[in-house]
């Protein structure tokens, strides 16, 4: 494989963009599969177990931290300007808008997405999938769906436990450490944080990663190379390409969002 | 469907996601205080109305008893038309005065509603017209550096003479 010969790289964008195909034909079979992955319920339930419960720890902790060190921080910059009441709205507005969502994602990229795309990718390496598809058993139905729509389920739950633990945190910091006024610290939240511009849209920014994140780990493990190696570097790739996508769709969404 | 011990902690999990979402509504956007009050509308026309923005609160004796409903440009006037919605609970006099104040130093920019005297009060429909603009910080300076200079030159005059 070498860039200047013309064969070898209109064979290496034919591959590319075959694995975009494969990627976007995948999607969009992911998405009719929800009224028959919701009729088998218990199976996105296990998953949910899987996927939410366990992350649940991290999330929350992770939340908390950043809450208290967004209350230091926070009061160190507003105290220059004598306005350090605005401490709640400051820590509420980016957690709410922008780290919630973001940080949940990527969080959830590295603590489930990863082991989405290995037990995926095992599976194809152990020939589990050739089995299932052997006995008519579609593996798109079976194995990746309830994983998908359980993933879009929790990636919102998660990120609304990570903004609420970050605002504790922030409220520990700021009004029971620093000693900012407890009563203007949640006045200026509850002025300034609108319920469907700022809560909803962090809402809707964290259901668009789910299915993001889900997705790519899905993808990358079903696309894995059911080799030790492949699987190794699907799970690599989760996590760099989920979290790059995360980022850049942020910014697109933020720009669709919160301009005007 | 077969019931298994998952179901509890999945139950858990989903409660304490909705337990925050319910968090995030409650204390921190405050859903509560959305008024389902029901309401009538006034209309005032200011010269300036600064930093005003839709959904501001109308208080009189520092009580809200109204919210800012909408805010237009009006050509035949060239003055600002804000369209306030006032909860029905409360009757004003129609002779009452709106001012834009702020709360704070840097603090959201209000109306103030000061009650009048008359005996008539205000319906549905109505427009308040005795009003005072916000206060723009570049024209108070302005007036200040003219007044400033009006004396300076006045002072010029006496010397001369």
């Amino acid at each position: 494989m070498s860039w200047y010969k013309p064969t070898d790289v209109g064979f290496s964008a034919r591959r590319q963009l075959a694995d975009l195909g494969q990627g976007a034909r995948l999607f969009v079979r992911l998405l009719f599969t929800l009224f028959s992955s919701l009729k088998r319920f218990g199976l996105i339930r296990d998953q949910i177990h899987f996927l939410g419960n366990y992350s649940l720890a991290i999330i929350a902790v992770s939340g908390l931290f950043v809450g208290f060190v967004f209350g230091l921080q926070g009061y160190y910059t507003l105290q220059r300007y004598g306005s350090s009441e605005a401490l709640g709205l400051l820590v509420t507005l980016s957690l709410v808008r922008e780290l919630g969502p973001v940080v949940t994602a990527l969080l959830f990229a590295g603590r489930a997405g990863t082991s989405l795309t290995a037990e995926i990718g095992l599976m194809k390496a152990g020939e589990q999938i050739s089995v299932m598809e052997m006995m008519a058993v579609d593996p798109v139905l079976r194995i990746l769906a309830p994983r998908f729509w359980a993933g879009v389920i929790t990636m919102p739950l998660l990120a609304a436990v990570f903004s609420a633990m970050g605002i504790i945190g922030g409220w520990v910091v700021g009004v029971l450490m620093i000693g900012v006024d407890a009563g203007s610290f949640w006045s200026q939240i509850q002025g300034g944080v609108d319920v469907w511009k700022d809560v909803g849209n962090g809402v809707i920014k964290s259901v668009v990663f789910g299915f993001t994140v889900t997705f790519i780990a899905l993808l990358q493990g079903f696309e894995a190379q059911p080799t030790p190696e492949g699987v190794a570097s699907a799970t690599t790739r989760t996590v760099v390409v989920a979290s790059l996508s995360v980022l850049g769709l942020d910014f697109i969404l933020t720009a669709l969002m919160f301009t005007i | 469907m077969q019931r298994s011990k998952n179901d509890v902690w999945v139950g858990l999990f989903v409660l304490i996601g909705a337990v925050a979402i319910l968090f995030l509504a409650l204390q921190s956007a405050n859903l509560l205080s959305l008024s389902f009050q029901k309401t009538y509308q006034v209309t005032a026309k200011f010269d300036n109305v600064g930093g005003l923005k839709p959904k501001a609160a109308v208080r009189s004796a520092g009580v809200v008893v109204g919210r800012v409903e909408k805010m237009v440009f009006d050509d035949k006037t060239f003055q600002a038309r804000v369209t306030l919605a006032l909860e029905s609970r409360y009757a004003f006099p129609k002779d009452s005065t709106l001012k834009i104040l702020t709360s704070g130093l840097l603090g959201e920019q209000y109306l103030g509603m000061e009650p009048g005297a008359d005996d008539k009060v205000l319906t549905a429909g109505d427009t308040i017209s005795s009003t005072q603009s916000a206060l723009v910080l570049e024209s108070l300076i302005s007036q200040f550096l003219f007044s400033k200079a009006a004396d300076g030159s006045a002072d010029a005059d006496k010397t001369k003479k």
